[in-house]
This record gives C-alpha cells, structure tokens and sequence, in this order.
C-alpha cells in the first residue's frame, strides 16, 4: 500500500501529493488515498512487529517516502482499567494512554507524519495553529530535526502550554482572539509565507498520523477490534482517523469484523459536533467556544459533519459534559488508573460514565478510551479540589494530624 | 455599496489570479452574486446546486463568520473587507 494521490472527501477529484489542503472545485478537505496493499497479511503483520517500536513500524500505512523521526513518538501503553470498569459497572475497559509521548499528547503522532512528509516536500520552516498540545509538539518536534518553528496559539491558552512551548526555542505567537480566529489568520498566513503549516497547508498528511493510534490498539489488543471507542472530539480529525485506521487494517486483511461503536466526546461549552449529531444534520453550526477543555475549544470544527456521520452509521454518538463533569472526569480517571489527564481526557471519561448510567453500554462489550493529553498541561483545573495538610516536621504533629484526618473521614 | 472580497489562493485561478475584488452589494450575498458575475466561475466552487454556501466555503465580515451574524443576509457598508476561506484545519 503506499501513497497515490490527495482525494477530495466531497468530489473525489484527485490533486497530485504536494502541499494541498483544500479542493480547488468544491472547497471540500483534501485526504491521502492509497493504492491497495501489495503484500498480503501475514507479511505485512511480520513487518509491523519486526519495525521499529514507535509510529513508524505502521510506515506501510502512512504517506512518507522515508519513515524516520529525530522524536520518536508512539507506542503508548494500552492500560487494562478495570477499577474504572468496576466503579462504573463496566466489564471491560482499556486506556490508550497518550501521556506518554515526548510531548506528553496524541500530537506527537500527527506531528511526526506532518513534519516528515514537510522535509520531503523541501519545507525549510514549519508552524501550525494550536490549542496548546500541538505547540509543544511541533516545537518540540521541530527542534530535534533542526528546523525554525512559528505556533500561533489564542492569548488566552494555559501558561504551562506556552511555557513548555517556548522552552524548545519556537517563535511563540499568540494571537488575541479565540482558536478559530488564530486558525483564520494561519489560513492567511500560510498562503503568504513558504511555511509548512502542519495542520493547514499539509493537513492531509497531519491527520494520517492519527490512524496509529488505532493501529496500535488493535495489534496491542493482539490482532483484535474493540467493541466501541470513546474519544474526544475537537476538529473531528483524530475521531474520523481512528475509524480510517480499524478500516485499512480490516481492507489489508489485518482485523476481521465490524468497525467499533464509534462514541465521540466534547465539551458542552463548545459541542457543534453533539449539537449537528444530536439534531441529525450533516454540517455543524459554528459556535464560541466558553470551556475549561481548551485543547478541544473548536468552535468550528472543519470535520465535524464527518465526526457526527460516523458516530451514526456505527451505533455510536456524540455527547457533551459540563465543566463540573469534566473535573470530576479527571478525578475519577486519576484515582481509579493512576493516569492524570488533562480536561480533554476529562471530557472523554466524563462521557464514558455518561453512557454507562445511560445503560448504553453492555456488560460483555471490550471498551477503549482514549486519554489524548497529560494533567500536568492544565493543572490549574484541580487546584482546590483536595485539602493539603501542612504540619510541623514532629511525629506528635503528624499523629494529631491524622487523627483529625481520620475523624474527618469517619 | 462597494465592498472588498479577499480570495484564498485557491479560487485565484478562477478570478484571473487576482487576490481581491471590489464589488457592489447591500448584503453578503448580492455581494458575492456580484462576485459570480464578474468571475463566473466562481459561482460553481462557492455555490451548491441548490444555490446555497457550500458546506466547506467560510465566509467573513471583517474577521466575523457571517454565520454569527446574518448568513448571506448580513447588511454590507461601503467599504466593507468581506475575506472567503475554506472550513479546513484544526486541532484534536
């Protein structure tokens, strides 16, 4: 299987593999299409588990000539929750546990397909438009191969995003106005400037590197489909890409069986994808985002109509929760699985427990969530949620202390 | 009413490579009906069959989406900046 062109998702006219985004007839969004695999299965599953312990060893699945990285990312681990299952009245539930990439998000993985397909493409200068992970990622990313980088992220983004932006030597741009405003000006911008912007002009390739995330669940689930996926849902991008990964993986003879139950996550501070699912129409009203979960704050999310249509045609849906069940998402994720998230996975654990009170899920299904980003990014959102008990350094201090700890518990 | 339209790079071709346009209108759509008569073949790219938007076409007032504001019935002031930009990009 490798690379044969970029296909409009709404015309299907075709463009040759260079730096489009957009289809020049119908403004419809431009996707990677591939020439059907050449080997059969079991040789491309004895190169997958004979390639490299990162995103590449899927390289016969992604659109690079040459599958390297100076950052590797990928290969996350894939936790079974069965604390969590258990407080929910769950069977089986797993984490895909994205903290763990060198950025510490699921970014790396798109991050690392945009940046590589860039160079190949004769990019000197790279840049995106970010909600926060994808800045540090492409900072990050950008800095281990030796290219400038420009990240254009609101002025109002958590500082811990742009401290551990700038930390990298990036160009830091922050835009006064919401996400969709930065990402209008990268649109102009990047029509201006010679730059790679990952998730604007090379878009296409960007938003395969999500595909490997479902390509790692299923070989980490030893070969398998999950029943159903909960994830979160910003542009749509990562959503709809993970149901293209189960899908090439089942075409190449990898998986057999039926896509998972697809159920998407947002905020209900900024939930034009819940809002179009919820009243069955195929384009998303655009919205303003008023949300703790900025990492998924898109007020118009250009993959949402995909995202909503999805959800549908595979059993699933899209809900939305609110800030306080957002917080009470992280907490629950943090004390049942030891993973801290941040509001994104708070959003997706807090639909998780949504559809298990609703009874939408049944007991013998095998659930995967996916925990997009790391809690230390929005730390400021479980500040005064437990009490800290500072006390002289004397084990009398300490004693009185936990006997009044101890009566406040009883 | 005269108003300035911005064109993404990718409907230059259909506008003899220019990069803005001024036109007449009193709302968004006259505007861009006016658009369409000055580079016809624009009408195809930016309208469905139907005669409505394309769902992927965003269209701006002065940095507004016009879907916060009146659609394509928005009132337009001399000298006004409407910019056209494809709905692709995005984070999570």
């Amino acid at each position: 299987m490798s690379a044969e062109a970029l296909k409009c998702k709404e015309c299907a006219a075709t463009y040759p593999l260079d730096a489009h985004y957009v289809c020049e007839r119908c403004f419809g969004p431009l996707e990677v299409a591939y020439t059907k695999p050449e080997l059969d299965a079991a040789e491309l599953k004895r190169r997958i588990q004979g390639g490299p312990l990162n995103l590449w060893r899927y390289a016969d699945f992604l659109p690079v000539e040459r599958p390297q990285s100076a950052l590797p990312a990928g290969m996350t681990p894939l936790v079974r929750a069965d604390r969590l299952a258990e407080r929910l009245g769950l069977g089986e539930v797993w984490v895909k546990n994205e903290t763990t990439n060198p950025t510490h998000s699921f970014k790396d993985r798109v991050v690392s397909v945009a940046l590589r397909r860039s160079v190949e493409l004769g990019f000197e200068t790279v840049a995106c438009a970010s909600t926060g992970n994808l800045a540090n990622s492409v900072a990050a990313h950008a800095a281990a191969a030796g290219l400038p980088a420009y990240v254009f992220i609101p002025a109002n983004l958590e500082e811990e995003k742009i401290l551990a932006t700038g930390a990298y030597g990036a160009k830091v741009v922050a835009v006064r106005g919401n996400y969709d405003d930065v990402n209008r000006l990268c649109m102009e911008v990047s029509a201006e400037r010679p730059w790679a912007f990952v998730n604007v002009n090379v878009r296409p390739y960007y938003a395969e590197g999500s595909k490997t995330l479902a390509f790692e669940i299923a070989e980490q689930l030893g070969w398998e489909l999950p029943s159903r996926i909960v994830a979160p849902i910003a542009s749509g991008s990562l959503f709809t890409k993970l149901a293209r990964g189960f899908e090439e993986f089942t075409d190449a003879g990898l998986l057999s069986g039926e896509l998972p139950v697809m159920n998407g996550a947002q905020a209900q501070g900024c939930s034009p994808v819940a809002e179009a699912f919820a009243e069955n129409r195929n384009f998303c009203r655009p919205v303003k985002p008023d949300t703790i979960a900025k990492s998924l704050a898109i007020g118009n999310p250009a993959d949402g109509p995909y995202a909503a249509d999805l959800a549908r045609r595979t059993g699933g849906a899209v809900d939305a929760v609110t800030d306080d069940e957002i917080r009470a998402g992280i907490r629950l994720l943090a004390e049942t699985t030891g993973i801290f998230t941040e509001t994104a996975g708070g959003v997706t654990t807090a639909v998780l427990a949504k559809l298990a009170a609703r009874g939408d899920i049944d007991p013998s299904e095998r659930v995967v969530i996916c925990i997009t980003g790391d809690g230390l990014k929005t730390i400021d959102t479980v500040r005064g949620t437990f009490a800290v008990h500072e006390i002289e350094p004397t084990v009398e201090a300490f004693e009185a202390g936990l006997e009044t700890e101890l009566r406040a518990a009883v | 009413m005269s108003v300035t339209i911005k064109l993404p790079t990718q409907l230059r071709s259909a506008a003899a490579g220019q990069s803005q346009l001024q036109v007449d209108g009193g709302d968004v759509g006259t505007a861009l009906k006016s658009l369409c008569q000055t580079a016809p073949e624009l009408e195809g790219r930016l309208f469905d069959d139907g005669g409505e938007l394309r769902r992927f076409v965003n269209v701006f007032l002065k940095g507004e989406d016009i879907r916060f504001l009146s659609g394509l019935e928005t009132s337009v002031a001399d000298g006004d900046e409407l910019t056209i930009l494809p709905a692709v990009a995005g984070g999570a």
